[in-house]
């Protein structure tokens, strides 16, 4: 690729960098399970009359775990790789 | 607009533990970031451009969140309530197809060039006189924004959870700094990718349930048309996007279009995304060419969309049936602009909305999300302004030709002392009810000129550095001139109409005092112009990276462009 990258000793640094995906799932986990939870125990008369009727914890909440799932599943269904030590081209590890 | 963040007591929230925790577990992910980002920092290019790794769906939701700050969330929700449906203008018509040209024509430029910041491409195309004025502006700019950012985000901690002032600025500038110089960029992008997902998991529930309230859209057109009959703002004017003469504030429909189109379309929103080097930095820390191009495309994709969750909200929030304060303040306002009572104004809309609809449990999510963009705005601010300063102007000026290492503390101590004089802007802010307004205009005279010397210099080779440095002096001046003006009442004009204006002018004085000049001066030999002029670069250098995995369909630049237009343009029509 370019002159900068190959002079870099850690190629690898990209994927020496945490995935961001786990924590997008992890955020959406705990954001997910504590708010349907909120939604289907604590929803009370009042909060359903401020939004005509919708429970919004439990609406909200399960996107969110949805969410959290599908982000997991494409960390885990598709790892970084990590890139060759002699980088040849500069396409090949998208993730 | 006008931007008063007092506290007022009605619109404290009751936040009540279970908010708290959420809200906890938000800010100890952000350190998190900041801690696991740090092992990945060991050179100065790792620090300011997160060593070019990254790829192109983190760079381009960071891309778009960068943008998604305290004038966003706050100034597009206050448009929406007050005028409706143009504030679409600012997305369809201003950011989409600025960010498809700075992908699809500039970005190869950038990218291929290796430069680390704009000023640096100023440096390399019109030479030290340029570079300076550029670099020297852009920093200044950018710690006066932070303290925007660091301001608004310390009142609405303030108004949500009842915390001092002066704490809540400070405890916020300390956040930001631990993980911003711990991480550098890589921790910024990493947290604007989070916070993207999080200001979207508040504004959709709001959309939705907003518009269960008032009885769907058509419901919603109902009862604006019911609650607005003052010809000044009417709900027919709020409810079609053009010809926006209610934002323009130019009667004339002609005029008026052609303010949205040239001023808002073209001048305003290609200056600010294609030079603005909070946004460009974001685009050079991707990992190759293809990925560099992409940033921007894909970051057009929630842009077009999320105008929707943004203004309709707006809308809903200022109908008596949702917020009734907010109303009587419209109707107020419209009848009388001087208006100035009442307890709330346009920018408590999006506080109103997640008072008056969300529950414990979503509220904190949504607290979370809010302080989430404006601490975003305000690392973006940092992470750029330290960049600019350590290689555009230490590096480059004060001290030279020292190992990385050097520079690299350089650059971490230069971040603490941002954070530091934005905790100083922050209270020259507070001093101030309508700054936010009065600095969006700066940012705008700056960009403005800025483009046209950028576009001129990449498409004219003939053109000098003399012409270079001349042509942003003159633009800047005019366009402060033009506010000058507007300000004293010379030239009548009213709502967001001075800064339309103001950059059209700055874009036309720039270009004839470029040419001028030129005329008069000695251009730079073409050899030294190849990468930077497009006339001098061979085609296959601008897109030499579109091979292997960036040669699938999906990642094609062209077609990830084409398609983002044709979907605002499309949307555009169905909400004409």
């Amino acid at each position: 690729m370019s002159e900068l990258a190959s002079t870099k000793p850690k190629a690898s640094r990209a994927a020496s960098l945490f995935d961001l995906r786990w924590i997008i799932a992890l955020l959406f986990g705990v954001y997910g399970v504590v708010v349907t939870v909120m939604g289907i125990g604590f929803t009370t008369q009042a909060d359903l009359d401020k939004a005509a009727g919708i429970n919004v914890n439990l609406w909200t909440g399960i996107p969110m775990l949805v969410v959290a799932i599908l982000f997991a599943l494409w960390a885990q269904l598709r790892p970084v790789q990590i890139p060759a030590e002699q980088p040849l081209e500069d396409a090949s590890s998208e993730s | 607009m006008h931007v008063h963040v007092m506290a007022a007591a009605n619109l404290r929230l009751n936040a009540a533990p279970i908010d708290y925790v959420l809200i906890a577990v938000y800010f100890a992910l952000v350190l998190g970031i900041g801690l696991m980002a740090r092992r990945s920092v060991s050179n100065s290019l790792d620090f300011f451009l997160s060593g070019r790794s990254m790829p192109a769906w983190v760079t381009g939701l960071a891309f778009m969140s960068a943008n998604l700050g305290a004038t966003e969330i706050f100034g597009m929700t206050a448009n929406g309530a007050e005028y409706g449906l143009p504030t679409v203008h600012y997305y369809w018509i201003g950011a989409v197809p600025a960010m498809v040209f700075l992908g699809l024509v500039m970005m190869p430029f950038y990218y291929g060039s290796r430069v680390r910041s704009v000023p640096e491409f100023m440096l390399r195309r019109f030479g030290k006189a340029a570079h300076l004025v550029n670099g020297i502006s852009f920093a200044v700019a950018q710690v006066l924004i932070a303290g925007i950012n660091l301001y608004a985000l310390a009142t609405v901690v303030n108004l949500l959870l009842g915390w001092p002032i002066w704490l809540s600025i400070v405890i916020a500038a300390a956040i930001v700094l631990a993980y911003t110089a711990l991480g550098g960029l890589s921790a910024a992008i990493y947290n604007e990718v989070m916070q993207f997902f999080v200001i979207v998991a508040m504004l959709l529930p709001i959309t939705f349930v907003g518009l269960h309230k008032v009885g769907g859209w058509s419901g919603l057109v109902d009862k604006i048309q019911h609650a607005n009959t003052n010809p000044a703002n009417n709900a027919a004017a709020q409810l079609s996007s053009w010809p926006g003469s209610n934002i323009t504030g130019i009667h004339s429909s002609v005029l008026s279009v052609l303010g949205i189109v040239f001023g808002l379309g073209f001048v305003l929103s290609f200056g600010y995304w294609t030079t603005n080097f909070a946004e460009v930095q974001r685009a050079l820390s991707a990992k190759n060419m293809s990925a560099a191009r992409r940033t921007p495309l894909i970051a057009a994709y929630p842009k077009t969309l999320i105008v929707l969750a943004i203004v309709i909200p707006g809308m809903i929030a200022a109908l008596p049936q949702i917020a009734p304060e907010l109303a009587s303040y419209k109707a107020n306002i419209i009848a009388n602009p001087n208006y100035n009572g009442g307890n709330v104004t346009f920018n408590n809309t999006i506080e109103l909305l997640i008072r008056d609809l969300l529950p414990n449990g979503m509220l904190g999510v949504a607290i979370a999300g809010l302080i989430a963009a404006f601490m975003a705005g305000m690392a973006s601010n940092v992470s750029s302004f330290n960049t600019v300063f350590t290689y555009d102007i230490w590096q480059t000026y004060v001290v030279k030709n020292r190992p990385d290492r050097y520079y690299l503390s350089v650059g971490r101590l230069i971040t603490i002392v941002g954070c530091v004089i934005a905790i100083g802007t922050a209270f020259i802010a507070s001093d101030y009810n309508n700054i936010m307004n009065y600095l969006q205009s700066l940012f705008a005279f700056f960009n403005a000129p800025l483009f046209a010397t950028f576009i001129l210099g990449m498409f004219w080779k003939r053109m000098t550095p003399a012409a270079g440095w001349v042509g942003l002096v003159l633009g800047t001046l005019s366009a402060f001139t033009i506010d000058r003006l507007v300000a004293y009442g010379v030239i009548p004009l009213s709502g967001q109409g001075p800064s339309f204006v103001a950059a059209i002018v700055a874009f036309v004085v720039d270009i004839v005092a470029s040419v001028i000049v030129t005329m008069f001066t000695q251009p730079r030999p073409a050899a030294e112009l190849t990468g930077l002029v497009w006339s001098l670069t061979p085609r296959d250098e601008l897109r030499k990276a579109e091979v292997g995995a960036d040669a699938a369909w999906y990642r094609k630049p062209m077609l990830l462009g084409g398609v983002v237009l044709l979907l605002a343009l499309v949307l555009n029509i169905v909400f004409w």
